[in-house]
């Protein structure tokens, strides 16, 4: 029993350590954005990879999940005659929780895991140690256009879920199950205020953040090989997708 | 010069380095040897300022490096060039990109200029220019290594550090290895410190070699003296016996 406590006694310092460590991480890495060289090129460069490249992925999730809402939401809103809601419901779900969430995850999966797995090969193979040697801040060169290219990248592509999302619930909705386009696309302009889509774009920004930051932390400490990347990898996707929803909770709290 | 005065290291409490005495003279080729995991690669990265001493002093033309922080570190490591156990060359980047990314980042040369220095160092390393355009993982062992190397003294520094430049080559790529060093040391003058054990391949370049075992200098002289040392930890390394690689 001692010994049981005493392991989650260390797990829950280990936690709360690495924690710290990945906020001087982020602030060190976000510090560096207003220091010479500033790195244009090399943050458009990240766009591409973290954003331009996620977008088919995007696209196909949010069609998907624009039409199965459309679908589940129909048959519901059908039993109290409300199929006139089905516009407000697609639209608001989307833009306040699947569109936000939803790309989280999907750039967790595919942007974050090859952030990490980028970075942990430079650490085992000493491309960082020989950055650091030419006296260039591998902080700098690889680390903060990442963080700028997922503040920017995100909310574009949650953006474009939610739109992709809502032409989704529109083909299924009013194509395919005859809801009036009128009133699937005045119900989504009387419905969706200001406040949800501010809440979006935060709540986008905050996970683009989280899942570079994340990516970028565990590359970058990465140990033991090509196992440690696996592991780093591994780590990256599970942790950036529970921090995801984490977050989404505290800041749905918090707009509400 | 370089001198390493009672350097103390520790990892996880196990000694790694147990008071490294060493100096390292300007303009010559000092070569570390020692049995695979005994502290070379730990003792390189010290010098060029990737770990700092748990005691002791690096002294460099007399500063202490470990004492330096931020813009003056940065400035003391314009003067050194590393050459890494694996290439180090930057996966994203092809062989001209990685040849010529420290005076891009570093200098405000036009890209014509650069572009020059750039291929005089592949010739330099027997380098066809068709290899400018490939990739490191297009590259074989021998060709990372020299692409490395063109690359460490693409801004012609002081101070060129090689961590086990030569393994995992095949013996004739060894030789040629070697022989670039000891020609572009001889062209430049660089002071130089070769972590190595390949023996006896590595004394035909070096001017003092110094043996690192159990976290201590044991030996330290030219590749002759070290040859005919009397410690019988040095002659069982130097002739690779069994049971040394055991001790």
């Amino acid at each position: 029993m001692v010994s049981l406590i005493r392991k989650l006694g260390h797990r829950g310092l280990n936690l709360v350590q690495e924690a710290g460590s990945m906020m001087l991480f982020l602030l060190e890495g976000l510090a560096l954005t207003f220091l010479p060289p500033f790195r244009p090129r090399r943050i458009l460069q990240e766009i591409q990879l973290i954003g331009v490249k996620s977008t088919l992925i995007i696209l196909l999730t949010a069609a998907f999940t624009g039409m199965v809402l459309a679908l589940q939401g129909y048959y519901t809103l059908r039993k109290y005659g409300s199929e006139g809601a089905l516009g407000s419901a697609v639209a608001l779900s989307l833009i306040r929780e699947m569109g936000p969430v939803l790309t989280g995850i999907m750039v967790s999966a595919r942007a974050g895991s090859a952030v990490t797995a980028e970075i942990g090969i430079m650490r085992i193979t000493e491309q960082l140690d020989a950055l650091d040697t030419m006296a260039v801040n591998p902080m700098q060169y690889v680390v903060m256009p990442k963080l700028i290219a997922g503040l920017i990248a995100v909310p574009l592509l949650t953006a474009i879920f939610d739109v992709t999302g809502i032409l989704g619930g529109y083909l299924v909705g009013v194509v395919l199950l005859g809801v009036s386009s009128g009133s699937y696309f005045a119900g989504m302009v009387q419905s969706v205020v200001p406040l949800d889509i501010n809440g979006g774009i935060v709540k986008s920004l905050v996970f683009g953040l989280t899942i570079i930051l994340v990516a970028c932390y565990k590359g970058y400490y990465t140990r033991h090989g090509a196992e440690g990347v696996s592991q780093a990898t591994n780590q990256t996707v599970v942790l950036s997708a529970v921090l995801v929803l984490a977050w989404d909770y505290v800041l749905t709290s918090f707009f509400m | 010069m370089i001198e390493l005065i009672d350097l103390h290291k520790s990892f996880n409490g196990q000694k790694v380095l147990d008071g490294i005495n060493l100096t390292i003279p300007t303009g010559k080729i000092t070569v570390v040897i020692g049995k695979s995991g005994v502290g070379k690669s730990v003792l390189l990265k010290h010098i060029i300022g990737l770990l700092k001493p748990d005691q002791g002093q690096i002294l460099v033309d007399g500063v202490d490096i470990a004492t330096l922080r931020g813009r003056s570190l940065r400035d003391f490591k314009k003067h050194f060039a590393v050459l890494f156990q694996g290439g180090a060359l930057f996966d994203s980047l092809n062989v001209f990109e990685n040849i010529a990314f420290p005076l891009r980042e570093k200098t405000s040369l036009p890209e014509a200029e650069i572009a020059q220095r750039v291929r005089l160092r592949l010739e330099q390393m027997h380098l066809a220019s068709e290899v400018e355009t490939k990739f490191p993982d297009e590259l074989s062992g021998g060709m990372k290594k020299r692409v490395a190397l063109a690359r460490a003294m693409i801004q012609e520094p002081e101070i060129i550090l090689f961590d086990e430049p030569v393994t995992g080559l095949d013996p004739p790529m060894t030789n040629t290895v070697f022989h670039l060093i000891q020609q572009t040391h001889r062209a430049s003058g660089y002071t130089a410190l070769v972590v190595a054990h390949d023996i006896p391949e590595v004394f035909t370049i070096a001017d003092q070699v110094a043996m690192l075992h159990r976290g201590r200098i044991i030996a330290q002289g030219t590749p002759a003296e070290i040859q005919s040392h009397p410690d019988p930890m040095v002659q069982s390394f130097i002739k690779g016996e069994v049971d040394f690689l055991e001790g």
